[in-house]
């Protein structure tokens, strides 16, 4: 079964990170990454330019409504997701414990509706 | 020895020691530590041209301690002068004390988040960096950085003093303490090569022995020290190898008789703790290189006892599997199934337990649907595999 981990953090605690910190947090995701693969889990995964660089998009009356900034203004926004195929929940919450964005953050797993339709 | 040889030997030998000196009075952690690493910076100038003082680390104190002060003049707008001691002359008593136990009560004060306390003693006490630390904790360098110094400038703001507590804290305290430090050897995941295990020891062997009246920090450095020795012989080939089937030739035979020293020792107080019982577990396990078996009887009354004075978890199925060899593959299944099911049902080591022991009975469908569950909970590669392998093998 496929499940997906949205992966929220608080921006404000990336604010002062230099491009070696990114390289850094980079390598220690890649690590997770290759767990995930070496498990035979992985499916896919994105990281996300903030959120205040986001554009929202709607249709209201038949046009087109483009707005700038994310749907929802939160303190803790999403950064990036992870999909797994995993058996069970009690799997994928073994896995999203292992995520990095546990640690400073919040991972929200949900599972996928696609073959419940 | 060169002087950059010197200075670095002292590094790493003395970090934590100076670290405490110098923040035991003013509280501040970072302070101390930029004023160490500036009179590390002046060792390598200096040294390398006037010869290296007779007593380093003396040296490196009143260094970083003219530092603090030149700082704090400078904040104050006092003239200040950039000076280093003098050779010949080290103002300071060759063995002045060591703070670092107070320095570990500090990082594992019940004011500073529990999920710190171990990264904060690795930072202060050994001087480990914020990038290796956020690598051990799967956390990123920044957050972890971040973090320290918050938990530094909380110390500091709060006025958390650096003593050892009294009679009626101590228990408490030292519990985060010794918590702290088995922390910091409970780290594996992904087994990396570069995990902080030989800092953990260091940890555990610095606290037994500034604490050796304490049975608990013997309890804990044996503990470790046996878990450390077996380092080699953990995983072959990529697959974990349970701790009975292990090469007792791979086990580094110093360690064990250093580490079964300390448990005799801390035994002899009379005043039996978790990480007494833990060690003497590894004990019995250890003694099968002398005597070429493994002693299930004795495992099975120490996880009896484990469980019934500090019951968890993973103490019931330890103490389960113990069972299954001293006795029968059906009395572990019984102990199995005492366990709450809903906790037992999502436990890795539970549902792998009982996959060995229903493959032992000849139920192969049931062990392999168990193994399979027990797989998909399973993060650890090498674990991962060896359940694959006794999965395989059912087929």
């Amino acid at each position: 079964m496929r499940y997906t981990f949205f992966l929220y953090s608080n921006p404000a605690d990336f604010a002062d990170m230099t491009p070696e910190d990114w390289a850094k947090e980079k390598e220690v995701y890649g690590a997770y990454i290759g767990a995930l693969q070496e498990a035979g889990v992985f499916v896919d995964t994105d990281w996300l330019h903030p959120a205040h660089t986001a554009t929202t998009v709607s249709l209201a009356d038949g046009e087109t409504r483009i707005q700038d900034g994310p749907f929802a203004d939160t303190k803790e926004t999403l950064g990036g997701f992870f999909i797994v195929d995993v058996p069970d929940l009690d799997a994928a919450l073994a896995w999203a414990a292992k995520c990095p964005a546990a640690a400073y953050g919040k991972v929200e797993v949900r599972a996928s509706a696609m073959d419940s339709v | 020895m060169t002087a950059d040889a010197r200075a670095a030997e002292v590094a790493r030998a003395s970090y934590g020691k100076l670290i405490a000196i110098l923040a035991s009075r003013t509280r501040d952690i970072a302070a101390a530590e930029d004023a160490l690493a500036d009179a590390f910076a002046k060792a390598l100038t200096t040294w390398p041209d006037q010869g290296i003082p007779a007593n380093p680390e003396a040296w490196l104190v009143t260094t970083a301690r003219n530092r603090l002060t030149d700082h704090q003049r400078r904040a104050a707008k006092i003239d200040y002068t950039d000076e280093v001691p003098e050779m010949a002359q080290p103002n300071l008593q060759p063995d002045f004390p060591d703070e670092r136990l107070k320095l570990m009560f500090v990082c594992a004060h019940p004011a500073i988040d529990a999920k710190l306390h171990t990264p904060l003693m690795l930072q202060t006490v050994l001087g480990v960096d914020a990038d290796r630390i956020g690598a051990a904790f799967l956390i990123s360098p920044t957050a972890m950085a971040q973090r320290l110094v918050r938990a530094k400038v909380k110390i500091k703001a709060n006025a958390i003093p650096f003593l050892i507590p009294d009679e009626t804290l101590l228990p408490e305290r030292l519990s985060a303490v010794l918590e702290a430090v088995y922390g910091a050897h409970a780290l594996d995941w992904l087994d990396g090569e570069d995990s902080l295990a030989g800092e953990a020891l260091y940890l555990a062997w610095l606290l037994a022995e500034l604490m050796p009246d304490q049975p608990e920090t013997l309890g804990l450095a044996a503990l470790i020290g046996f878990a450390q020795s077996r380092h080699a012989a953990r995983i072959q080939d990529g697959m974990l190898v349970p701790l009975h089937e292990q090469d007792t030739a791979l086990w580094e035979q110093p360690l064990i008789d250093r580490a079964a020293a300390m448990l005799s020792h801390a035994q002899k107080a009379g005043k039996i703790g978790r990480f007494q019982l833990e060690a003497a577990i590894q004990a019995v396990h250890a003694h099968r290189a002398t005597t070429g078996q493994t002693d299930w009887h004795a495992l099975l009354q120490l996880h009896t006892a484990l469980v019934t004075l500090y019951p968890t978890l993973g103490a019931a199925v330890s103490q389960a599997a113990a069972a299954a060899r001293a006795i029968s593959p059906a009395e572990g299944l019984r102990l199995l199934d005492r366990i709450e099911p809903t906790a037992a049902q999502r436990f890795q080591p539970a549902l792998a337990t009982r996959a060995y022991l229903m493959g032992e009975i000849g139920e192969a469908q049931k062990a392999i649907a168990l193994y399979d569950k027990a797989i998909s909970l399973t993060t650890e590669t090498p674990l991962r595999r060896y359940l694959q392998a006794k999965r395989a093998a059912l087929t």
